[in-house]
């Protein structure tokens, strides 16, 4: 913790320096809040399963002087999802990449750009929505994220403007040291919109990486957003993520978060139901062998009545994977009708294999229709024994089960050819086959 | 050719075949009838090589080779079949991937390539027709949400697919309707070839009615106590077990 205090006082002129003034007005703030909270300890109930300090602890780089990083996405990754054409961007560590644009321009008045630079353009929206979900104060990775970021992305779509292509944006880590990226993401639907959002995160160079990210997400009265966040990254990388969703009266968010490939992950999903009649559905699928980490803690606060929210959450684990899921639903006094189901379900491939899981339904209000559920199991013996008598080997008998396992998670998936692909993607990655992150293969072939 | 020799196995440190004898020719159908309890099913788990039996004595050569030095699958790939008394449910895993597996698996233990897609399902819907399943196979999960009787098609169709030397079918009849039986005993027999063989668990003449087998065994207490020929069936099917019993002095 001592080593971040240092770093932010001896470097706050260079943070504000390289960074627009929306976003340094909350960075002396998350300061105080962030020395005054040091990282969460595993007392905390949020951070129960994955010891924070403890991956913040090694010294890594940070590029607070918004050094240029030579690397040209568009040369590494000809993105050819099949049949899936996205408008495509591109953001290099934190960095929005700006050299070559999607030809196909968007639909008027929507933006899709660097945060820093809209913090510029149109300070007034920026300011307005900023740091208000991801307060501080509540989380002491929100108040370092706030600290350290000096960018990021910004998307911003306009009321009643239907966006029909989904926006695709590759993370991209590379660097020549080991590197701490401080990521911050602003999307903005307002009353009516609707948009697609793929997220995907990987690592173009085998150096350990430690990622700080902060997703703020507005879904306005009607609005309509999915948004797929896919890491498949590589055993060096460690991510903390805190994706913050507010969603009005009659909007409707499908919130899908895939672990693929990683190496420690920590995805906090914050879902504030504040307007009448919405709905949410949450997803997530966690592939994770080896000795990955995979902690994926939900909140889910229903406020007004009416609403609904649906959360679906598998992992397939197999050697020594250590993994968790945390899902808070609440449900506050007042908040009638509301319809709530939360389960997660998980399959253990060894022995060594953990999960923790913890579904968790808090209820204050009298007429709500809630459930939540866990499970935890082997691959069936009897339909191994089944497709073994067949001729099928024994491990392709696995493969298949565990695929099985998954399908019901990528079912969720609106997008047709992202579908496919990732069911493509989940097959190769129980073959072993994708062990490590070479390139963008949602879009590499 | 499948030959067992005083094959001794039990389940749980439970002995329940108590030193089995049994030739089978090939082009052979040979019945195994007897009263519950008496080791049938056993019998089958134990020769395809499911690893909850412990085979305590005895060998099983198929073709020359040792079958018990095999695991599930090697049996399998040597051309062993079995059609479950319960077939198994596997949500999510659709006949398509499930057959394409096996049928891959086959093909390569024999030094072929994988089937084409196109051809694949071309088979697929050649093999159906035998036991009059409908389109909607390919699609469904293996077993899940079939009626009993599909099911029952299912492992024929299964059979058809993967053309065994050897077949064992297990109570195949129990829950069928005489339509659904008759569906599968003519399936069953349009897969026979002078090379294949198989041997058939029932309770039931009805069965055997369609299959004519060729030798009859009776199976009590783990072991083989009389060998006939067809009309043994039908004398079962009128007076019981009982008599067999009294004779082997049970």
């Amino acid at each position: 913790m001592k080593q971040y205090i240092e770093l932010y006082e001896q470097c706050r002129g260079m943070l504000n320096g390289h960074s627009a003034p929306v976003l340094n007005a909350l960075r002396e703030e998350a300061f105080g809040h962030f020395r005054q909270m040091g990282f969460p300890s595993q007392k905390v109930e949020r951070y129960k399963y994955t010891d924070v300090a403890r991956h913040f602890a090694p010294d890594f780089g940070l590029n607070l002087n918004r050094l240029s990083i030579p690397v040209n996405p568009y040369e590494v990754f000809k993105c050819d999802v099949p049949n899936l054409s996205t408008s495509l961007y591109f953001v290099v560590n934190d960095q929005f990449y700006d050299k070559a644009l999607p030809a196909v321009p968007l639909p008027e008045g929507v933006v899709v750009d660097s945060l820093c630079r809209a913090a510029e353009t149109f300070p007034e929206l920026v300011k307005h929505h900023y740091g208000t979900l991801a307060r501080s104060r509540k989380d002491a990775l929100n108040a370092l994220n706030t600290m350290f970021c000096q960018d990021g992305l910004f998307v911003y779509v306009p009321r009643n403007v239907v966006v029909e292509r989904p926006i695709q944006i590759v993370n991209v880590l590379r660097s020549d040291v080991s590197l701490m990226v401080n990521r911050r993401v602003l999307v903005i639907l307002e009353e009516g919109a609707s948009a697609t959002l793929l997220f995907c995160d990987h690592a173009m160079d085998s150096h350990a990486f430690l990622t700080t990210q902060v997703i703020e997400t507005f879904v306005g009265e009607n609005a309509h957003l999915e948004l797929y966040e896919l890491e498949e990254t590589h055993v060096r990388n460690t991510r903390f993520s805190n994706l913050y969703a507010d969603q009005k009266a009659y909007s409707s968010a499908v919130l899908d978060n895939i672990t693929l490939h990683n190496g420690v992950t920590r995805n906090r999903t914050d879902l504030t139901l504040s307007g009448e009649y919405a709905e949410t559905t949450l997803n997530g699928l966690v592939i994770a062998d080896k000795e990955q980490q995979v902690d994926n803690n939900t909140l889910i606060d229903h406020r007004v009545p009416h609403c609904q929210s649906q959360q679906l959450y598998k992992y397939v684990l197999d050697d020594k994977a250590r993994c968790a899921f945390a899902g808070r639903v609440l449900v506050r006094e007042g908040a009638q009708k509301t319809v709530s189901q939360e389960t997660n379900a998980n399959l253990l491939g060894s022995r060594e294999a953990r999960i923790y899981t913890q579904p968790m339904l808090e209820i204050y209000a009298d007429d709500v229709k809630c459930s939540h559920g866990s499970t935890v199991g082997q691959l069936g013996e009897q339909a191994m024994f089944y497709m073994q008598q067949r001729g099928i080997p024994y491990e392709e008998a696995r493969m298949l089960l565990k695929f099985a396992f998954a399908a019901d998670v990528l079912s969720t998936i609106h997008l047709d050819a992202l579908h496919d692909r990732l069911n493509y993607l989940v097959d190769k990655r129980f073959r072993g086959e994708l062990n490590k992150c070479e390139g963008c293969r949602m879009c590499k072939n | 050719m499948l030959e067992i020799r005083n094959l001794h196995a039990s389940i749980n440190g439970k002995e329940i075949l108590k030193g089995i004898d049994l030739t089978i020719r090939d082009g052979e159908v040979h019945a195994i009838m007897g009263t519950n309890g008496a080791g049938k099913s056993t019998l089958s788990h134990v020769i395809v090589g499911n690893p909850a039996y412990e085979v305590t004595e005895g060998e099983i050569i198929f073709n020359g080779k040792n079958l018990l030095e095999m695991n599930t699958e090697e049996r399998a790939l040597e051309g062993i079949f079995l059609s479950f008394q319960q077939p198994v449910e596997i949500p999510g895993v659709s006949m398509t991937h499930f057959m394409r597996a096996a049928l891959n698996a086959r093909r390569k233990h024999e030094g072929l390539e994988p089937l084409p897609a196109g051809e694949f399902l071309k088979l697929m819907r050649e093999k159906r027709k035998i036991v009059e399943l409908d389109s909607k196979l390919a699609n469904r999960s293996v077993n899940e949400g079939f009626s009993g009787g599909e099911k029952k098609r299912n492992e024929i169709f299964q059979m058809a697919m993967l053309e065994p030397r050897f077949s064992i079918l297990d109570e195949t009849d129990s829950g069928l309707d005489v339509d659904a039986l008759r569906i599968v005993a003519e399936g069953f027999n349009k897969l026979r070839r002078p090379e294949t063989s198989a041997m058939v668990i029932t309770h039931y003449q009805r069965l055997l009615d369609y299959l004519r087998p060729d030798i009859i065994h009776v199976l009590i207490d783990g072991r083989i106590i009389k060998t006939a020929g067809p009309e043994l069936a039908l004398e079962i099917e009128e007076k019981g077990f009982d008599w067999i019993k009294e004779e082997a002095g049970l």
